[in-house]
This record gives structure tokens, sequence and C-alpha cells, in this order.
């Protein structure tokens, strides 16, 4: 179990050493030098890790839905939801689920988030729409994580209609990106 | 002192002088008696029970099904067979599960939903499902929940690099640098073993075919099969004096089980498994793990589920044991540490017939390697064995032994005493 977001913002500096004067921590500073030198002892290690996830019939079925251009979902008739994406199972009645329900591509964007920088922190000449869409069709809240695109950072909002993207068919595989993006279904 | 006429009297005669100064005649009888009441029950009934287990998968693969819907498939059977309601009746969940094998950081947030537990009171235990099981057992011993729910599961046909995460656990600054996969760890282990305790090809072959032929009877072997000692010796080396055929080949597959207060669990079925001790416990890992012939981590924690259950005797006590063999030498060499075998140094050799029966599930040499959830395959095979001689009045089987260990290179295990009395 990781904690990949733990120890970042562990409190200002001067406040956890108990220092007077917090821009000079106590010590030498090391040179680049001396890093590269290995005059400090590391041990580097690399590795790489393969999985191959069964999707199960729910995801299955749910990805084949959208190499045909389609969502799908399941229904619960112990809570009357319509589950997107499907599971077999319903997580708040504890049962199997019923049916397959074919929803709508189109969706109201729940909440966003646009970034102007890539992973390593580079400026993006783009910024990037990702944003948490829920399925018409599917009961309130459901939906999935996806892009926004054909649109500017300043007309997206919460509550705004966004219609699926589809890649051509033939380009399709069978996976969340066979939706290229969600883009404004009417006018702003 | 045990019913609640003795509590009174044990309570007149702490706290008596006390009363005359008239301090104690503020509390009035109501709250004493249910004070007494409270004490009573504690001291009566604080017994913990497995009303329920089930199962899904034992398969090298699964493919028809996700991880999420192999374990909703093992945790319905599981609350059908004690008829619990998990979104109401369950009070404590713990999931033993482990990132890498999952490929999932943090990966047991993705644990509720398909347990029954969403928006409940669930924990991770990082370890092999037998520690989950002691967790789960102090939470209804300390009264935080009197019903609760333990899972783990396998799904080792999905990780293709399986070498790799055992690499990732060894010791990153001088082991790793020598050593590129855990299982050189087991054989040399094994070649230590068999050095001390004077242990055969032979001995380690025995073991090989009885747990491949005890397998046939179980429907949950995978791996089964009628394999003779000679035919055992034959097989290739992987290392050296490691053979192919000594590793429990990777499974698939989830357990789930319910535990319940003694209150609880005689509602909830008429064939409850008591868990009358346990204990679990972790040696030191790296360099001792291979040059230790012992395994120490399963002799303190047995001395650890001894105590709690009043095993003097294990050899007399139990009536069989379900024992990691996750490598062969390893159910001999676990078997000598929980105090179940008769190792005679001075002969050369191991009894053919250990005092008290191992493994007669096949073990995991005959249903595979679940990794964290073999510890609660051991179980399920000692549960299921406990209630069909109880169905079938048979005298032979009332108390078993279950161990588990969490594998290479790793030396923690988990020791519980199971009885239907
Ligand atoms: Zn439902």
């Amino acid at each position: 179990m990781g904690r990949s977001h733990a120890g970042r913002n562990c409190g200002d500096y001067g406040e956890v050493m108990g220092m007077e004067n917090p821009s000079e921590p106590p010590g030498t500073a090391l040179t680049p030098d001396e890093w590269r030198g290995k005059e400090i002892f590391f041990r580097n290690f690399h590795t790489k890790f393969t999985y191959s996830w069964d999707t199960g019939v729910a995801i299955g079925h749910f990805l084949e839905a959208l190499k045909g251009g389609k969502i799908v979902g399941r229904s619960c008739s112990g809570c009357n939801r319509v589950l997107v994406p499907p599971r077999m199972f319903c997580e708040l009645c504890f049962r199997p689920t019923d049916d397959w329900i074919d929803v709508l591509d189109t969706g109201v964007v729940n909440t966003f988030s646009i970034s102007y920088v890539n992973n390593d922190a580079s400026r993006r000449e783009q910024p990037l729409f990702v944003a948490v869409i829920n399925i018409d069709g599917a009961s309130p809240g459901m939906g999935f994580l996806h892009l926004l695109g054909e649109v500017d950072a300043g007309q997206i909002h919460v509550g705004m209609k966004v219609r699926a993207k589809w890649k051509p068919a033939h380009e399709r595989t069978g996976a969340i990106t066979d939706i290229s993006y969600f883009k404004p279904s009417e006018g702003l | 002192m045990n019913n609640k006429a003795g509590i009174e009297q044990y309570l007149y005669a702490s706290f008596g002088p006390e009363l005359k100064f008239g301090r104690w005649l503020m509390v009035s009888k109501a709250f004493t008696d249910k004070l007494v009441g409270n004490i009573g029950a504690l001291l009566l009934d604080d017994k913990v029970a497995i009303v329920g287990i089930g199962y899904s998968g034992f398969s090298p693969a699964t493919p028809s099904q996700s991880y999420k819907e192999l374990i909703f498939d093992a945790a319905s059977r599981a609350y059908a067979e004690c008829s619990v309601n998990p979104r109401k009746d369950v009070e404590s969940f713990v999931c033993c599960e482990e990132d890498l094998w999952e490929g999932t950081s943090i990966t047991d947030e993705y644990a509720p939903d398909q347990l029954g537990a969403a928006q409940r009171n669930i924990c991770t235990v990082s370890q092999d499902g037998l520690n989950g099981v002691a967790t789960a057992y102090m939470h209804i011993k300390s009264g935080v929940a009197s019903i609760a729910v333990v899972e783990s599961h396998s799904k080792l046909s999905n990780v293709l690099s399986q070498s790799q995460v055992r690499e990732f656990a060894l010791e990153p600054y001088y082991e790793r640098p020598i050593l590129s996969d855990g299982i050189p760890v087991a054989a040399m282990q094994m070649r230590r073993f068999m050095h001390d305790y004077k242990v055969t090809e032979e001995d380690i072959a025995q073991v090989v075919s009885k747990n491949k032929k005890n397998g046939l009877f179980n429907q949950r072997s995978s791996y089964a099969a009628d394999v003779s000692v000679e035919q055992a010796m034959r097989s290739p080396f992987v290392w050296n004096p490691l053979r192919r055929i000594q590793m429990a080949p990777p499974a698939d597959g989830c357990v789930v089980a319910v535990l319940a207060s003694a209150e609880k669990a005689r509602s909830m079925t008429e064939q409850p498994v008591w868990i009358k001790g346990i204990g679990w416990n972790s040696a030191s890992t790296s360099a001792e793990s291979a040059i230790s012939s012992d395994a120490l981590y399963a002799k303190e924690a047995a001395k650890m589920a001894y105590k709690i259950a009043g095993v003097n005797s294990p050899k007399s006590y139990f009536d069989f044991a379900e024992v990691d063999d996750t490598y062969a030498f390893k159910e001999l060499q676990h078997a000598e540490a929980l105090g179940i075998a008769d190792m005679d140094v001075s002969k050369g050799n191991m009894p053919a017939v250990a005092p008290v029966p191992i493994n007669m599930s096949g073990g995991s040499l005959s249903l595979g390697d679940l990794v964290e959830a073999t510890g609660l395959v051991r179980l399920l095979e000692a549960v299921q064995r406990l209630r069909n001689a109880e169905r079938k009045r048979s005298k032979g089987s009332k108390r078993a032994l279950v161990q588990s260990w969490r594998g290479i290179p790793s030396s923690s295990g988990a020791v519980a005493v199971l009885g239907v009395e």
C-alpha cells in the first residue's frame, strides 16, 4: 500500500527544524559534482512490471460497446439505478445487477480541471481539459472521467452539456480512448 | 469465577471496604447490575467463531471474471452460508492484498464495493489472509464488532512479471545486485534445512507425492496428480536442490470468511468453527531467512496461538493440520516448527507417517500458490474438513491447526487453532 502523496507538504521547513533562521539550514550543501561524481553512495534500481488484467463480464461488455460506438450500463432493480460504467453487482444493494442498458453518448460536465503543464512540468502549448461527465441515461452522479475538446478554457462550466466525439470505427480498439473527447453539444 | 454470583462476590471482596465510606452507594443498583452483567458476558462467552466461508476461482486462470467479480462471487457464498447482510450486519471488513500483486497502488481503495463494504468500516492488512483473521478476531474480542469479514484473493494469472515482483521484494542494497529472483533464497533455505535435519531427497519427494495424491480427492485442486516418489525425484531442477515439482504453481482464487462473536454465532450457523487461539510473527528478513534452517516465525506464532488455546502437546492435541507447503520442504520445516512432527535427526530421516496428518487437502502443491490468499485457503480446507467430520459424526476431526507463511523472501507467518467444541 503506497502513499505516493505523503511527505510533500510536511509543513514549513524552518518550523519543522525548530530553527531561528529557516533560510539557512545547518550543514554544508552538496555540490552537483559531488552528486555526479558518486562521492556520495547511491543504490539505483529500475524495474518493469507487466500486467494483463482480465476485464471480466462488466468491463468486457463496456469496452466491446465502445468499439461499436455505444455506451452501456447495468440496471439494478434493488435501487432502480443505471450504473455507468457497468458492474455485475450493485455496491449499495450487494446483489447482482439485472440488465444491460444502452445509455446516450451525451452528458453533463460534473466538474473539470484545466492543466497548462505536462507530467514533466514543461509548459503545454494547448491547455488540457479533464472532466467528469455525468452520462445521460445513467443514474444521477454516474459517468466517467474524460477529456473535453473543441472548446475554449473560458467557456467550460459545471453543468455544460456535452457529446462524445468518437474515433472513426476502424480506429476503435475497445478502449475508453475510442471516444477522443467530449465536446459542447449545444450553443454555449 | 465463571458466573454472575461469583463476580458479585469478587466485586464485594474487592470494593466492600470502600462501601463503608458511602462513596460507592452513589452508584445505582441498576448500573452495578449492568456492569456485572457485562463483565459476566465477557468472561463467559468471549469466543470467536467462523460462521461462513465462501470461495471462487481455484484455477490456473480465471479469464471470464475480473478480480472484483471473483470477490463478489466468493463473498456472496460466504454471506449466504450464514444469512448475513453485509450492508447491515457486518461491522468490520478486513481485506488482505499487496499492491504489486494487484498492479495498483493503494489497491485497497478498490476493495469495498464487491464485498458490500462501500461506506462502511474497512481496513487493509497488507499481509497473508490469516493475519487478517487475527485482526478480525481482535475486532470481535475487543467489542468493536460482533460480525467481521476477512477477504483475500489471487489474480496471479494477470501478473506477467511475477519474477520481477519477487525480485522487488529482495533487500535492495546488498541482495538485489546479486540475485534477480527470490526463488534461490528458497533453494538455499532448503539446502540448509536438509543439511541440519539430515532430510533426504526422498523425504522431500514423499511430501510432493503425498500432497499431489491427496489433491485428487479435492475438487478445488488444479495441480493434483498421481505422482510417485520416484517420479517426483526425477523432476528437473529449478535452482538445485529445488525441483520444479516441489514448487506450488500459481493459481487464481478468492476466499471470504465471516467471523462472529459467540452470541451471534450460535444463531447464524449450526456449525460454528471456533478460533481457539491465534498468533502471528515476523522473525527477521534477508540473510537470516536464508541461513536459518528453522522457521522461527512459525515457531513463535504457534507459541502465541497455543498459549491462547491452551495447547500443551500439539502432537496429541490436533487431529489434522493445514500447513504452508508453497515449497515442498516448507511443509517439513513448518511441521517441525509447529511441534507436530517427530524430527529425529539421529535417525537421519523424516517419519513416513506424521503424528498429525498434514495437508490432507493436497496443500498448495495441489491447489496452487494463491499468494496473500494462501492462509485463507488453508483455513477454508480446515473448516470444510471439520464441518464434514461433524456432519458424519466421525470422531476423528475436531481440532485443527492452520498455518500460513508469506512467501519468499519473507519470514512472516500466522497460526490458528480451530475446534468444533
Ligand atoms: Zn442496487
